[in-house]
């Protein structure tokens, strides 16, 4: 909190405001509890979970920025940090999110028509329905755009066949927000926006098991499956510039995030972790001198990270949405995140080797699951590779190799 | 690639034959989603001996073929390549070495024998926490009677929950943290006051941790001045790991550069990108500065040479460094797929991280090196 903001009277009788609704509203029971994990384990908040998501949900507070008028908060930037600050306070978490918050949603509002942000906006401003993305295919990873999945006009409905990969969370999914094929004739131009009800005929999910044991994403198949017009977000033949700006949004929620959450079963820092297990000499240094180096060089890196995040954000105030600059958040995030996990990986040693069962604490085998899980965020959202490609092209101008 | 003999390049392709034949990555899955509880394939293992590998370090006089570690490091490499689980390196390796180093005439004829044939599993339990830390031994071991009774852990042993028999390093003098009074003792795997805690490890092979209530053991070699034989007995587990090592990353390194040549995006593949391109040439280079260190020290092993301990620190360091950077750029250069279970690529990450754990990781030895050479 600068302090401008904190003298500033409007604020403090918002913060007067949130403090009180807070204090009336929050579950003391779900204190430090993220309830939004439930919902990426395919669970429905029940008790004070569900009354909390409910509360919020109703306020609009969950998405404190969108219009009151789709179900939003309708507050002001500067208000929506005083309202996180109060909440972090307390330590109550925003039970709203998901794919439907931190993607679709802020597409929706720039992209939908108002029919399509009547209809669409106030589930996920309460919670109540779960999106999922329809974006890769086997043979459109990285060159996302040589997507194949068609869309054929039949009239009154598209009629939908292909193939998608990597839908987070489609198994447990309400609707998917999709990228289809609609004219063969033209790569990026072809492609359509498409909102697809999971519950249509023809959708079959498949869970994929992943490196980690884990099976967050899925591979989904459409076979005829019939998506009504009014479904098309944006113009036909339009769905890539929609598409990418979405991304944009995707990969400002991965970065930033990273060096808080993203974490695995550790509360405690590195340091406190290496001297746990590889002990200390004499004068209380990390036992370990060459992994002592490392770490230092690792917090020095997470704390530069921190600082440019804060940084973005000061400069962000006066600027709406997320910029280029977002993709050097998500490689720079995404690598300290994975320096991380392989850091404590080391320091726990053989005790970080434990797939499950007798001989290793949860912290350890936790740990071991976010280590492997980890090498997904240089590859998701876009590989390390793609947004170092941004980086050159469209930061720094460099032409494409000719 | 070392200057091979007849008889090693024969030994070198009949394993590259047999692995590729019998045991396939996918011998690895089986047993792993199996839940063998023996962390092996015993019918593999019969057939690894039958072929001679278990007894490529034991002199003819005690059943073996007798020739050498770097031999053996051909058999390993291969085995490595496709990630094979066998008590290679527990029996084949660390526990036959301590055996000729430091056993009697009459330990050798009892044990070695068997271990040739594939009759005997053995192994050698050394840590006792999470680290690996010869100097700390701990577990006590007390005169009783006319042997020595042990009390202590010991843990992460390589196939210690199914080892027939336990080559344990032990405190008979001084305190954890003295070079001196550390004994080898062997210990049956039936002994009374013993228990085994089989664990569930990351790349799914057996280990175990070992719990010692008065266990009866067996001198092997001198009392009190075993930590030499122990040091150049992990010295050699340490040159043959890393070969295991060096098998699996060139193999981890070569599905990846087939991935290079055949997966298709923006319209080429995806090796044209000079961003892909320069990391394929630095794992590459890595591959065979580290293949040199590998060979340099086996055979360093076999010709008695004076500089093993800094040549084996070297290849265990070089070794783990390599597994690292080859297995993460598999899973990268694979993009989502290769963080699906079906793909191989995870199997080499994880195998890569419990390597290096084994015998000391790079940390260990890149400290060790320096103190070796005098810094």
């Amino acid at each position: 909190m600068s302090a401008a903001e904190k003298l500033d009277p409007e604020l403090e009788s918002f913060r007067a405001e949130a403090r009180a609704w807070l204090s009336e509203n929050f579950p003391q029971s779900l204190k430090d509890f993220d309830v939004v994990l439930l919902g990426m384990i395919g669970q429905r908040p029940g008790g004070d979970a569900k009354l909390w998501t409910d509360r919020m949900g109703e306020k609009g507070w969950g998405t404190p920025t969108w219009p009151r008028q789709y179900g939003g908060g309708g507050l002001t930037p500067a208000q929506a940090r005083v309202l996180s600050q109060e909440m972090n306070r307390i330590g109550a978490k925003n039970p709203i999110g998901g794919m439907g918050v931190m993607m679709f949603g802020p597409t929706l509002l720039e992209y939908g028509s108002e029919e399509q942000k009547k209809r669409h906006a106030p589930g996920i401003v309460s919670g109540a329905v779960r999106w999922c993305q329809g974006y890769s295919e086997p043979n459109a990873g990285s060159d996302l755009a040589a997507l194949r999945t068609q869309a054929v006009d039949k009239g009154d409905h598209y009629l939908v066949n292909g193939q998608k990969v990597w839908t987070s969370g489609a198994q447990y999914a309400d609707w998917c927000f999709c990228l289809v094929r609609t004219d063969n004739s033209k790569k990026h131009e072809g492609i359509s926006f498409l909102l697809i009800d999971m519950k249509s005929p023809g959708i079959e999910v498949r869970p994929i098991r992943l490196i980690s044991g884990a099976s967050p994403f899925c591979e989904t198949f459409f076979t005829d499956v019939k998506v009504p017009k009014e479904n098309l977000m944006g113009p036909l033949n339009g769905g890539w510039t929609i598409g990418k700006r979405l991304l944009q949004f995707e990969r400002a929620g991965l970065g930033g995030g990273a060096g808080s959450a993203g974490r695995g079963g550790d509360v405690r820092g590195v340091d406190q972790i290496a001297k746990d297990y590889v002990g200390v000499d004499e004068t209380g240094r990390i036992a370990d001198r060459d992994l002592r180096a490392r770490i230092a060089q690792h917090q020095m890196d997470a704390k530069a990270f921190g600082l440019t995040v804060q940084r973005a954000q000061t400069e962000a105030k006066s600027n709406m949405g997320p910029s280029a600059t977002t993709s050097i958040m998500k490689n720079a995030g995404s690598r300290l995140q994975q320096d991380r996990a392989e850091l404590l990986l080391e320091i726990m040693g053989h005790q970080g080797l434990g797939w499950e069962g007798a001989g290793f604490t949860r912290e350890e085998t936790d740990t071991t699951r976010a280590w492997l899980g980890g090498k997904a965020v240089t590859i998701y959202g876009g590989t390390y590779e793609i947004q170092n490609n941004i980086i050159a092209k469209r930061i720094l101008g460099l032409l494409d190799h000719q | 690639m070392a200057v091979l003999s007849e008889e090693q390049s024969m030994l070198r392709d009949a394993a590259k034959s047999w692995v590729s034949g019998k045991s396939p990555v996918t011998a690895l899955r089986k047993l792993r989603d199996s839940g063998n509880p023996d962390g092996f394939d015993r019918a593999a293992w019969r057939e690894m001996a039958e072929m001679g590998w278990a007894g490529i370090i034991i002199p003819e006089e005690y059943g073996g073929s007798g020739l050498g570690y770097l031999t053996l490091g051909l058999v390993l490499e291969e085995t490595g390549r496709t990630l094979t689980a066998s008590p290679l390196v527990s029996t084949a390796l660390a526990a036959t070495t301590a055996l000729l180093l430091a056993g009697s005439d009459a330990q050798k004829k009892e044990w070695l024998p068997k271990i040739a044939e594939g009759k005997a599993i053995a192994t050698l339990a050394v840590d006792e926490g999470a680290h690996h830390a010869p100097e700390k031994i701990a577990l006590k071991a007390a005169k009783s009677g006319s042997g020595y009774a042990l009390s202590g852990k010991k843990s992460f042993v390589l196939d210690g929950g199914v080892a027939d028999l336990l080559i344990v390093a032990a405190r008979t003098n001084g305190k954890a943290g003295d070079k001196t009074g550390i004994t080898l003792f062997l210990v049956a795997g039936n002994a009374k006051g013993l228990t085994r805690e089989k664990l569930k490890s990351v790349d799914s092979r057996g280990v175990a941790n070992l719990t010692f209530d008065n266990v009866e053991g067996a001198v092997l070699g001198s009392a009190d001045n075993g930590f030499d034989v122990l040091d150049a007995t992990l010295d050699r587990a340490r040159a043959g790991l890393a070969a295991e090592m060096l098998g699996s990353a060139t193999q981890a390194f070569e599905t990846t550069l087939d991935y290079l040549k055949t997966r298709v995006q923006f319209g080429q593949v995806i090796g044209t990108f000079q961003a892909l391109q320069h990391r394929a040439a630095k794992m590459f280079t890595d591959l065979e500065l580290t293949r040199s260190c590998v060979e340099a020290a086996l055979s360093a092993i076999d010709r008695n040479a004076n500089d093993i301990p800094a040549l084996c620190s070297l290849a265990k360091a070089k070794a783990s460094d390599l597994a690292h950077l080859v297995s993460n750029e598999m899973v990268q250069m694979h993009g989502g797929i290769g963080m699906t279970d079906i793909h191989d690529a995870g199997l080499y990450l994880k195998r890569a991280r419990a390597a290096e754990a084994s015998f000391g990781g790079s940390s260990y030895h890149r400290d060790r090196y320096a103190r070796l050479m005098g810094y």
